[in-house]
């Protein structure tokens, strides 16, 4: 069993936060997806008539709720694929590389850094959403969303899940790729598998009962761990530091 | 996995980063007498058996050996591609050796053992990779964390005041000279106190100002104890500085003092100059018993390979002044490390060729 510090892990996520405070443009770009996808929960809840039937006032609801699936699965790809083929592009890698940091630390804090912000904007952004239901919807339709209590929850409990995946899948490609480009535009491709899956949920084929969430939470959990730790096996100093992959014995 | 908060409890202590960084280099410039590796200096910091490093069928170093003693600096010098840096990468435990086997700081050179290792040494790679958007306090805090070092501040002041930098502690990274980001990686290499420093071309970039106070910080670490593992291009700064140099390229050419070195490599000469050009220099010089041969490369100026220069150049002296010439100098012929390095570096480009 190996212990890990929490002084070097902790060390790892203030650089990061600090860096995405200096570079405006991260922001701006973590930022201006989330604000895209506010906008279509929130016309399609505004648009829905009061008297529309019960059906379609709740499929405008689960279509409305999706989209906040999507933005903690889209929003931490592009960092996540940046954390570690930056820093080597950079040049910055290495001196990291030489301190007694563990690989699981050093991925660990990476990760923290990425989901910090993302859990941040991803809750901002529905607790917006819900603020603008209750205050301005028309009271029918806003009592409607209220009541689909499990769903609101199960929201919020996926989130981490649904960013958890994207970010191993974004290290993952981040440990292996020899261009930040290439990593980013890869990384994006991670969130293509649960996309998939919400349009399956969106267009009615897989129905989102109690059970479904539970065994998707599982699978989805499990994946995260084993990912992560798959990352930090793929974690190998001397590749990323020579870009040759060792000869094994 | 457990997560545990600090375990080496590494805290910033009173001990200062540098004992005696203010001396002047004149008075702690290495010379060839001076002791390395006796007394307390005795155990070595790092031992180095057999050493290769393979990537594919490139050879990047081959059967290297050596020690180092704590407290020594170490040149390690060679042409570009000759395995310095790779050689450095494979002691600080970023790449595994092929073959062979070390131990750095006592502690065997082994993947296991990678974490214990880092704790003891410190690298400053050639590029020093700061964070250009971060300040240089920011960047060495960053550091001073992966240490596992709590309260960092007063090691980061002591680690400034070391490279002269106090008054740019809160200037971005990507603000500095190229100089300066090099001062800030000399610092980053003492925020952990290590028992040995890898410092890559540390004087690199720096004007003579900056290179001399460099010159005495490694001066004042060595007066610590600290082993110093220098790999320079600049010789004038490994004969200045290193206790022994190393010459490596692919293999290790030589190993030893400076001036080991120069007396394994060449003849000992007096150079001789005359007011004009003597009548007969051949029978002159063969009446010197400690004079071996001669040779006139301009009129009035001679070399000549000796036993011992102390007991031929009074001979020499006299026999000239008995031929009636006019002496203007006779002095020992002083070879450089410089030298010495072209000697080795030619002989290998001369093989391959061949």
């Amino acid at each position: 069993m190996t212990a890990l510090d929490a002084t070097r892990i902790w060390a790892v996520v203030r650089k990061e936060l600090r860096d995405y405070r200096r570079r405006r443009s991260i922001v701006v770009t973590m930022s201006i997806l989330p604000c895209i996808f506010l906008l279509n929960p929130v016309l399609t809840i505004f648009l829905t008539s009061a008297s529309a039937a019960s059906s379609a006032l709740d499929n405008a609801i689960s279509i409305s709720l999706i989209f906040f699936l999507i933005i903690p699965v889209i929003m931490p790809s592009t960092l996540a694929a940046y954390s570690v083929v930056g820093e080597r592009e950079q040049g910055t890698l290495e001196p990291v590389l030489t301190t007694p940091i563990r690989r699981q630390e050093f991925i660990l804090g990476k990760a923290a850094a990425v989901m910090i912000p993302t859990l941040a904007l991803s809750y901002t952004m529905f607790g917006l959403f819900l603020a603008a239901v209750r205050l301005f919807a028309n009271s029918v339709v806003a009592s409607a969303l209220f009541h689909q209590g499990p769903i609101l929850l199960a929201l919020f409990l996926f989130t981490p899940l649904l960013a958890g995946w994207s970010i191993v899948v974004g290290m993952a490609i981040s440990v292996r790729a020899s261009e930040t480009r290439v990593a980013q535009q890869l990384g994006m491709l991670a969130s293509v598998p649960l996309i998939g899956l919400f349009l399956l949920l969106a267009v009615g084929v897989i129905r989102p009962t109690f059970l479904v969430a539970i065994l998707f939470a599982v699978v989805l959990l499990l994946i995260d761990l084993g990912a992560s730790r798959v990352v930090a096996r793929m974690f190998d100093r001397e590749r990323l530091v020579t870009g040759v992959r060792p000869a094994r014995p | 996995m457990k997560l545990r908060r600090n375990p080496a409890g590494i805290e910033a202590g009173d001990r200062p980063l540098l004992a005696s960084a203010s001396r002047s280099s004149a008075q702690t410039d290495a010379t060839d007498d001076s002791p390395v590796l006796g007394g307390t200096r005795d155990r070595s910091a790092l031992v180095v058996n057999r050493l290769t490093k393979r990537f594919g069928e490139r050879t990047a170093f081959s059967d290297v050996s050596f020690q180092v003693a704590y407290g020594e600096v170490f040149g390690f010098l060679g042409p570009n591609g000759a395995g310095k840096t790779t050689t450095v990468r494979t002691l600080g435990t970023l790449i595994a050796p092929t073959s062979g086997s070390a131990t750095v700081a006592g502690i065997p050179l082994k993947p296991e053992n990678g974490v214990e290792i880092r704790r003891s040494i410190s690298v400053m790679p050639e590029a020093p990779g700061l964070y250009l958007r971060q300040t240089v306090a920011e960047n060495l805090d960053f550091f001073a964390g992966l240490y596992g070092i709590q309260r960092s501040g007063k090691r980061i002041k002591d680690a400034l005041e070391a490279v002269n930098l106090s008054d740019r502690a809160g200037d971005l990274c990507g603000g500095l000279s190229k100089g300066l980001r090099q001062r800030v990686g000399l610092a980053r290499t003492l925020l952990s106190d290590p028992k040995i420093m890898f410092l890559d071309e540390p004087t690199s970039g720096l004007d003579p100002v900056a290179a001399r106070e460099a010159h005495d910080l490694v001066n004042g670490l060595r007066e610590r104890g600290v082993t110093i593992f220098l790999t320079t291009h600049r010789l004038e700064e490994a004969e200045r500085l290193c206790d022994r140099v190393a010459i490596l390229n692919t293999t290790l050419r030589s190993i030893g003092r400076p001036a080991e070195l120069r007396e394994q490599l060449f003849k000992k000469r007096l150079l001789v100059t005359t007011l004009a050009p003597l009548n007969d220099p051949g029978h002159l010089f063969s009446s010197v018993p400690a004079v071996e041969g001669w040779q006139s490369e301009a009129p009035g100026t001679y070399e000549l390979s000796v036993t011992d220069p102390r007991t031929a150049a009074p001979g020499v002296i006299r026999s000239l002044v008995g031929a009636g010439a006019d002496v203007l100098s006779i002095g020992e012929v002083q070879h450089s490390l410089e030298d010495v390095y072209l000697e080795l570096i030619d002989e290998d480009v001369e093989a391959r060729r061949q």
